[in-house]
């Protein structure tokens, strides 16, 4: 420090420990009404300390879930959920890694052609071509399976950028090396550049996983069959029309569920997640 | 830059490059012409046929009060979501670089909403301000305000303003905290000796050298109201009351999904896709003076 203010470093740590305080604020409502019953969240105010439900509202949201018109069992969104956003994170980096390396390490016809093709699909975010794209899988008829929900979502250029940033500064003579040696361009791939990336692949698993478990929209339009469903959509649909009829208990608990994986992956790769955040932005 | 030890094969690179290219093609380019496509023509309400109507989609939307009560919303929306976004993640990352103990903690503590998915956070805020049952709609009432964000627009909006700043500022602060950890420490040392006391070391040093981080994440914040929220206002106002929360992209999905407008919700698509890529190309301006910087 620059100099010792006392005062100041108090009212730092006093500024920070509000600050969380008030963005864990809703976390915690959360939490605490998962382990009420429903009785006990609708009398206003509901209590502030944990309840002695926990047990009943996880078990029965992961095995019926809520009751009501589109009544699922959660334990199967969760899965879903989890297949969406393992099959996107690995099929990005999949279909990223080969197209990067193609662009960095070979000279062919039409080379800038592609990369600017792949660049434009970052003016192209789903949420303005919904429909149209819609069609195309209900023609393809992806509707109500994994891969209607994965494969329109794994073209990414900002993973194809940050391989090929991350390609350039592989040192020259790695690859003069290699082909002194006679290796021709798959195994210099597979025994140089796969075993260098690790890192990189590693942040952007966690950041892709994140986004992948976190989708909306998509699993909204492309899911009508109960058993496809994620849990992200699975919440909504819980929520019935007035404040009465919704099992809020049961939709806490689904909540916490729908937002501890993601979080567990933030906090405990933090060192991937803030590496991933900071690098596909550049 | 470019690569001076190159490999040589006629077919290989084309090879690698299918799958990301088919999947570009076939989901992003096919899907994008055809919107553009149909914003030039009329449907009629069962689908049957279509003719072609020119610009007159475009014309319809642009005299539709609707649709421009929607772009401002989205503007309001938009700029509250950034401004509010920054400040606050502002003052934590200049609190959080200050302090030496507990700043790893701190960090942890406040990066997890991240992994929030926006639809959720949407759950979690609407539960607290829930009209008849909410916690903080107690505490308002018992204050003597009324509190219902159902009925009321302005609270509507308020509501999904919180929610989606909510669920941004981890990104924010931890953009802010990485700038400040690259202001070199001898500028504000050099400020200290000569007598300047913090806020005017943070308002004539710090702040200016953290224009680019601020810029850039205006960009983001704005791009992130316009786009990602979407999952915020569907799992709580779902547009409403009366249209006040109704942002562009929820307009595209209504119209298009719910209301079956197609030449409507395609001349929308076109309109904001030029929208994303005048962002975009702002974003890449900056970039390149960032790098001069």
């Amino acid at each position: 420090m620059v100099e010792n203010r006392p005062w100041l470093t108090v009212m730092s740590h006093a500024v920070l420990i509000a600050g969380i305080a008030v963005i864990a604020f809703p976390l915690y409502v959360t939490f605490v009404a998962s382990t009420l019953t429903l009785d006990q969240i609708l009398q206003v105010p509901m209590p502030l300390v944990p309840g002695d439900r926990l047990w009943e509202n996880y078990s029965r949201a992961l095995t019926a879930g809520a009751s009501g018109a589109a009544a699922a069992p959660v334990g199967r969104m969760m899965l879903n959920s989890l297949v969406m956003a393992v099959a996107i994170a690995l099929g990005k980096i999949a279909i990223s890694l080969i197209a990067s390396f193609a662009i960095v390490y070979f000279r062919f016809p039409l080379r800038n052609f592609f990369f600017w093709m792949i660049f434009v699909t970052l003016m192209l975010p789903v949420e303005v071509r919904i429909i149209p794209t819609y069609k195309v899988v209900s023609d393809l008829g992806m509707l109500n399976s994994y891969v209607g929900l994965t494969l329109p979502l794994i073209a990414s250029a900002t993973a194809t950028f940050l391989f090929r940033q991350f390609f350039l500064t592989i040192p020259e003579e790695l690859a003069e090396a290699s082909r002194i040696d006679g290796a021709g361009p798959m195994r210099f791939f597979l025994d140089v550049v796969l075993p260098l990336s690790k890192t990189s692949m590693a942040a952007l698993f966690v950041i892709q996983f994140i986004y992948g478990w976190n989708q909306y929209l998509w699993p909204l339009l492309v899911t009508t069959d109960e058993s496809m469903y994620t849990v992200v959509i699975g919440i909504k649909r819980m929520i019935l029309g007035g404040d009465a009829l919704t099992e809020w208990n049961v939709v806490m608990a689904t909540a916490m569920l729908a937002l501890l994986p993601p979080a567990a992956v933030v906090v405990l790769m933090q060192k991937w997640f803030v590496k991933g955040l900071v690098e596909t932005e550049k | 830059m470019e690569k001076r030890v190159v490999f040589r094969s006629a077919w290989l690179p084309y090879a690698l490059l299918v799958p990301q290219i088919a999947v570009t093609i076939v989901f992003f380019f096919w899907p994008a012409a055809q919107a553009f496509w149909f914003s030039f023509q009329l449907q009629d309400a069962f689908g049957i046929s279509t003719e072609f109507a020119g610009l007159r989609n475009f014309a319809d939307l642009l005299r539709d009060e609707h649709y421009l009560a929607s772009f401002k919303s989205t503007a309001v929306f938009s700029l509250l979501v950034a401004a509010s976004g920054i400040a606050i993640s502002l003052l934590l990352a200049t609190m959080a670089d200050r302090v030496l103990r507990g700043a790893l903690a701190y960090k942890t503590l406040l990066i997890w909403p991240y992994a929030v998915a926006p639809a959720v956070a949407g759950v979690l805020w609407a539960f607290l301000f829930a009209p008849s049952i909410g916690i903080v709609t107690y505490v308002i009432r018992k204050a003597g305000y009324n509190w219902d964000w159902v009925l009321q627009g302005d609270q509507a909006m308020l509501l999904v303003v919180m929610a989606a700043t909510w669920k941004q500022i981890s990104y924010n602060f931890l953009f802010f905290l990485a700038g400040l950890q690259s202001i070199p420490r001898s500028l504000v040392e050099a400020a200290a000796i000569d007598g300047a006391g913090p806020s005017r070391r943070f308002w004539t040093i710090v702040f200016p050298l953290l224009s680019p981080t601020t810029f850039f994440l205006l960009v983001v914040n704005i791009v992130y109201a316009f786009f990602d929220t979407f999952g915020v206002i569907d799992s709580t106002t779902q547009g409403g009351p009366a249209g006040a929360t109704q942002i562009l992209v929820y307009k595209v999905y209504y119209d298009g999904v719910k209301a079956g407008d197609l030449g409507g919700s395609s001349a929308q698509s076109v309109i904001l896709m030029l929208i994303v890529i005048a962002l975009t190309v702002a974003q890449f301006r900056f970039i390149e003076r960032k790098v001069q910087y």
